[in-house]
């Protein structure tokens, strides 16, 4: 009895929320007082954070490495600036719009994704990631090509909340989305499925052996990494009104790699605390030198790198054990 | 334990850094550049500009002192530049944003500048429907199809080329740049005998050169990137036996700039480009501001640093006619049919369009004193940009 029960005891035992997780999600809450001139760049970041979230869901947790993972948010982007400019502009609508086309693509390319693993896995979704940007530049009539699309008109969250230029309800609107997102996220990384692809992520073979079939299990969290990338995409087209083929860039998929390796891959919040970190970083070291902030940049990513291999949360996490070790 | 408490309270620190005072006697401008990444030269010679105007004119307007705020968007970055326009004016209370290299970014900020009603300078961007997005948008550098259009009409016209080839990178530019050449070339009574997109990343040209070749044109028209790629296809013109004398090259001015004339050596010589500025325009004004500008900076000014130039120019003297008056209104409405002497010549604001109007020179590559240069040889004045005069009809 008492072992059928241990793992489920175990899960329940995980997921429960600690004190500091909830103070974090009200600190969120804070530049709307703190910081009322700073909301879109929290906007921004919570839309970062929400596609370094979907990534944690596949690289930190199911171990598939991708370096193409921007081709789901610029599919989200596309699909919300698209439908705007020729059918509707309702936000909410557009979301899940954005969600089901990546989640289909995402879907469609797991098959492939799926018998993959490390260096080839890398190389196929860069190589999607490029095939999908190649195709959406030649397809111009259909994306506005390097220019951009144009036309892009959204219309008031909920026909009243206007999307104005302080980015407060862009902020406010992107901090909803991501915290539902991370419920859903954390309430899949606590349930079975969640600790079976962990499982996956340390031993791809053996996991079948104890009746967990690994490919059905990665083309599941594939397709929801990619819907949750979909989702992060459509909302930075809705709250910039501007699409362009930068969503899809190799550059957005790898910023996005650094990251969550900044924050630390395979924990619930490394690529929140990835995004806030390097994108505060980036905004206040261009801010002080428009020229050559990059430096800064390359420098801090080295540090963490060298003094703290599994992210910034990870070096916390050793250092309040050791420090919670030595008091006791 | 407190991790995430010490992640909140870090963000809260960073995030807390000073939020600039704001007075009554400055007048702030926002510079948006690409000043990191693929594009950083063109935005270090337009910054280059903009700082020898700043120290020759010094740096009062009207009574009052200009501030300026530089924000990088690190290459094509839409929605970068857009939040950097956004916190320029919530944030920083800019009076005036200026800048703006590339055309995704100019059009995203355009929305910023029609909402917070901002004078807005493009000092470089060339895609034409920019100055649409915002009627507080003037710009002075040039369109493409301004350049291209025009240079299309002028072979039919005046060079008496009949049947040209053309050949353009597969990307937004080469298109834009495409469609405007064969456009004013069609028009003008020419025939356009074939035509090729080549891959944006091509290091070698001789299997579409051969092909021009083949179907034996008067003229092959080429719009590539600059960069490495003007010397791979002088490469491959040397080695086709392309005679620029029997047929000739057209291009547009980056496919014979300095870097480029450099790496292609004497294959340049005899190709024909279209362009609003070169550093070899023969004017007093020209002659002074390279010199200037080389006694600073050790280098030649390009299209960049002209744009930069003149955006400044045009800042400044709507500043004098508003009497340091910062509405955007105001601002918009003094710049329109603004006319002044620029390096490159007369050029003025188009009332209507809020777009530039200038001399559009055509230029041949010929050695003066044992030196590569681009020589004009005839000239197009006071041209509007086509494309909007279209879209009114």
């Amino acid at each position: 009895m008492a072992s059928a029960a241990a793992p489920h005891a175990y899960l329940q035992q995980q997921a429960r929320w600690h004190w500091v997780e909830i103070v974090f999600w009200l600190s969120t809450l804070l530049p709307f007082v703190l910081f009322p001139q700073y909301l879109q760049l929290a906007s921004q970041i919570a839309i970062t954070a929400l596609f370094a979230l979907s990534l944690d869901l596949i690289l930190g947790y199911a171990g598939v490495v991708s370096l193409g993972h921007a081709a789901f948010f610029g599919l989200g982007a596309y699909t919300a600036g698209i439908l705007s400019k020729f059918y509707w502009g309702e936000p909410l609508s557009l979301l899940v719009a954005g969600a089901l086309v990546a989640g289909l693509v995402g879907y469609a390319t797991s098959w492939i994704i799926a018998y993959f693993r490390h260096l080839a896995l890398i190389m196929i979704t860069l190589g999607l990631g490029l095939l999908l940007y190649e195709a959406a530049n030649s397809a111009s009539w259909l994306t506005g090509g390097a220019d951009g699309l144009q036309g892009v008109r959204i219309r008031p969250l909920l026909d009243y909340f206007n999307f104005d230029l302080y980015g407060r309800t862009a902020y406010t609107y992107s901090l909803i989305v991501l915290f539902l997102a991370f419920l859903v996220t954390r309430r899949i990384i606590h349930s079975p499925f969640g600790l079976s692809l962990r499982g996956i992520r340390e031993n791809p073979v053996r996991m079948p052996a104890i009746g967990a079939p690994s490919r059905a299990h990665i083309r599941k969290i594939y397709t929801i990494a990619a819907v949750m990338a979909g989702i992060a995409g459509a909302l930075i087209a809705e709250t910039t009104e501007t699409v362009s083929l930068e969503t899809l860039s190799f550059q957005r998929s790898a910023d996005v790699l650094v990251i969550l390796i900044l924050g630390g891959a395979g924990r619930l919040y490394g690529g929140i605390v990835g995004a806030i970190i390097y994108m505060v970083a980036r905004d206040q070291f261009s801010g002080v030198n428009p020229q050559f902030w990059y430096f800064w940049i390359g420098l801090l990513l080295v540090a963490v790198v060298m003094f703290l291999p599994n992210g910034i949360l990870g070096g916390l996490a050793r250092f309040t054990e050791s420090w919670r070790r030595r008091s006791r | 334990m407190s991790k995430l408490f010490i992640a909140a309270s870090s963000l809260a620190a960073a995030l807390a850094a000073a939020a600039p005072a704001y007075s009554q006697g400055t007048i702030k401008i926002g510079l948006i550049m690409s000043y990191s990444g693929q594009f950083a030269d063109p935005a270090a010679q337009m910054d280059n500009a903009v700082k020898l105007y700043v120290k020759q004119h010094g740096d009062t307007v009207a009574g009052k002192k200009l501030e300026f705020i530089r924000k990088d968007t690190g290459g094509i970055a839409p929605p970068l530049a857009k939040r950097l326009a956004q916190e320029l004016v919530v944030r920083d209370k800019v009076d005036i944003i200026a800048g703006l290299v590339l055309t995704p970014n100019a059009l995203a900020v355009g929305d910023v500048s029609a909402e917070a009603k901002k004078f807005t300078v493009i000092m470089n961007a060339a895609t034409a429907i920019i100055t649409t997005k915002s009627p507080y948008m003037a710009r002075t550098s040039t369109t493409l199809p301004q350049l291209n259009e025009t240079f299309g009409t002028w072979a039919a016209k005046k060079a008496g080329v009949k049947k040209v080839y053309t050949m353009v990178s597969d990307y937004g530019p080469g298109h834009d740049a495409e469609g405007a050449f064969q456009r004013g070339f069609k028009e003008a009574g020419g025939e356009i005998v074939g035509s090729v997109r080549m891959p944006v990343a091509n290091p070698d040209f001789s299997a579409f050169v051969q092909r021009a070749k083949d179907i034996n044109p008067e003229a092959i028209y080429v719009f590539i990137p600059g960069g490495t790629q003007p010397s791979a296809l002088g490469r491959a013109l040397a080695e086709r036996g392309v005679d620029t004398a029997k047929t000739k090259i057209f291009g547009m001015g980056e496919l014979t700039e300095d870097e480029a004339r450099k790496t292609m050596g004497d294959a340049s010589l005899g190709i024909v480009t279209v362009y609003h500025y070169d550093h070899n325009h023969q004017s007093a004004m020209n002659r002074e501001f390279v010199k200037a500008y080389n006694a600073e900076y050790n280098r030649n000014p390009n299209i960049y640093a002209v744009g930069g130039w003149d955006g400044m120019h045009l800042i400044y003297e709507t500043l004098k006619k508003t009497k340091g008056n910062t509405d955007g209104d105001a601002l918009i409405a003094a710049a329109k049919g603004m006319k002044w002497e620029s390096p490159r010549g007369p050029i003025s604001i188009d009332p209507e369009t809020r777009d530039i109007v200038q001399t559009v020179y055509i230029r041949r590559v010929e050695k003066v004193g044992g030196q590569l240069l681009n020589v004009e040889f005839d000239k197009v004045e006071n041209v509007k940009d086509p494309f909007k005069a279209r879209m009114k009809k």
